[in-house]
């Protein structure tokens, strides 16, 4: 589902004298649906690049990355937004959203864009939101106001809104406590056991071990470095 | 799917100076394409190119019309092209005033764009003019009222109802949210955003504004000098800047 090759990544800072940061190379990943592998290595690794190369928000400097057998390394934008619509999904380590528009639209959102009906849609956006346990007052409201947790929550049960075939999760369960952990944690077994293909980040050495099933450490992928 | 525009080569030139030069894009139906650039950076005449406001030295501009399929609007007659304008396009100015009538009554002003195309029917052209108020969250008691008597932000929305009243498939718009506080910003970017997906509306959005095109883009031109250094995804671009004028760009904003 995911297939990533020989990827090399670098920044040129053209501002600050042409300086290249040179982040990654050779860069290779297999991911079969059903399946779950973990980003692993010491902060500023390389971890999150990987995951935004993935998703197209960081371009590629050479190799290709297969995900659905569309290479995001050379689609066109339109092309990259119709597999974000129907094949890859991406929770982020932040929300971002537009302002005003209610927490219950932002999560059924996904499905709206896929052209799933209004209140099929919101049913399943309500169902998602009361299992991440976000209280039924704040559905009306936008999450601007929220607090992080709560913000990371609306995050994932927007990421879960639409059943994707593959998905990338950065650090989905950071500023969970217990409780919430654990429901996470289901959603992601729930996931793969529908056949998703998922990249996840987890600090946490615990949730790890529960969900996924291999670990590569990108440190392997740091130029310079002997893998 | 074929495009909606094929655009090739545009240029245009003010006497030895740029405008625009050397632009080629292609536009697919529901796609919103954001230009962005600091002020000279010739996207409004490039718009305005687009639109058949101006007629550019060189270059094709081909739109998938409903009638006749793709046809060149640069060499189109102008009656065709001002046809083209009420039936396939609508364009939202900066300033509504230049957008609106400012002298008929807001129900008068929606009315007016129907009417153009052939609707003669004053029960149902009054019947859409307030459905349209109500889309853009004007209260109908207004409908009788003239823009001069609107906000600035009211205004802004009556003009985008007179221009989509219509159903146009390609909307054309140059700096819609300029000079309105960043509130009403955001309220009107958040309308824009429900109509073009809704409608399935194809839209080429100028701006100076990145916090704009990361909300309403699909896609993003950045123009310098008259020219595209950069093109591509929005928020890889806006994330993964290519050009250093684009990382100027993106740098000198506190977070889009
Ligand atoms: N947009 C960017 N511009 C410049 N450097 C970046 C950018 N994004 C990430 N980096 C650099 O790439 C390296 C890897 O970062 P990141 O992928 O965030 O690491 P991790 O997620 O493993 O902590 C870091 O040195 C970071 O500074
Ligand atoms: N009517 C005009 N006559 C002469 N020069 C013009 C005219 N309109 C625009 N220009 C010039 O063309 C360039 C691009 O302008 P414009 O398209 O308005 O840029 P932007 O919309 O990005 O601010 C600028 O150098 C501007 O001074
Ligand atoms: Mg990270
Ligand atoms: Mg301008």
């Amino acid at each position: 589902m995911i297939d990533i090759r020989d990827v090399s990544k670098s920044f040129t800072l053209h501002n600050q004298g042409g300086a290249v940061i040179r982040v990654m190379e050779g860069a290779s990943l297999h991911v079969a649906p059903g399946e779950c592998v973990a980003l692993t290595g010491a902060s500023g690794a390389g971890k999150s690049t990987l995951m935004r190369v993935i998703y197209g928000n960081y371009l590629a400097a050479s190799g290709s990355v297969l995900v659905g057998g569309l290479d995001v390394a050379r689609a066109e934008p339109r092309e990259i937004l119709r597999l974000r619509r129907e094949v890859l999904g991406y929770v982020s380590q932040f929300l971002r959203v537009v302002p005003r528009v209610p927490t219950v639209e932002v999560v059924a959102e996904p499905l709206l864009a896929l052209g799933v009906d209004p209140e099929a849609a919101r049913a399943r956006a309500e169902a998602l939101l009361r299992r991440l346990n976000i209280p039924e007052r704040l559905w009306p409201l936008s999450p601007t106001t929220f607090s992080g947790g709560e913000q990371q929550r609306v995050n994932i049960a927007r990421g879960f809104a639409h059943a994707y075939p593959a998905l990338l999760l950065d650090e989905p369960t950071a500023s969970l406590d217990a409780e919430n952990r654990a429901v996470v944690l289901e959603l992601i077994a729930e996931a793969k056991a529908r056949g998703a293909a998922i990249v996840g980040i987890f600090h946490d050495v615990e949730a790890r071990a529960r969900v996924c099933d291999r670990v590569v450490d990108v440190s392997g992928f740091t130029p310079g470095v002997a893998a | 799917m074929s495009p909606l525009l094929r655009v090739a080569g545009i240029e245009k030139r003010y006497g030895a100076r740029i405008g625009c030069a050397d632009v080629s894009f292609d536009l697919y139906p529901g796609e919103v394409m954001g230009i962005v650039g600091e002020s000279g950076s010739g996207k409004s005449t490039l718009l305005n190119c687009l639109a058949g406001h101006l007629a550019p030295d060189a270059g094709q501009v081909i739109f998938d019309t409903w009638r006749m399929g793709p046809v060149d609007t640069v060499t189109m007659s102008e009656p065709e092209r001002r046809m083209l304008s009420r039936t396939d396009w609508a364009f939202v100015h900066q300033h509504a005033r230049d957008g609106l009538r400012m002298s008929v009554s807001a129900g008068g002003n929606i009315g007016e764009r129907l009417m153009a195309v052939g609707d003669r029917h004053y029960g149902r052209i009054r019947a859409a003019a307030l459905d349209w108020l109500d889309r853009v969250e004007i209260d109908g008691a207004r409908i009788d009222d003239r823009p001069s008597a609107f906000s600035g932000g009211m205004q802004q929305r009556l003009q985008i109802a007179r221009n989509l009243v219509t159903g146009p498939r390609l909307v054309f718009m140059d700096e819609p949210t300029g000079g309105l506080d960043v509130s009403v910003q955001a309220r009107l970017l958040d309308l824009l955003r429900g109509l073009v997906r809704r409608m399935g509306l194809s839209a080429i959005i100028v701006t100076h504004d990145l916090a704009v095109v990361r909300l309403l883009a699909d896609r993003l031109m950045v123009m310098k000098d008259g020219r595209v250094v950069e093109s591509g995804l929005t928020d890889q671009v806006l994330d993964d800047p290519q050009h250093g004028y684009t990382q100027l760009l993106v740098s000198s904003v506190l977070q889009v």
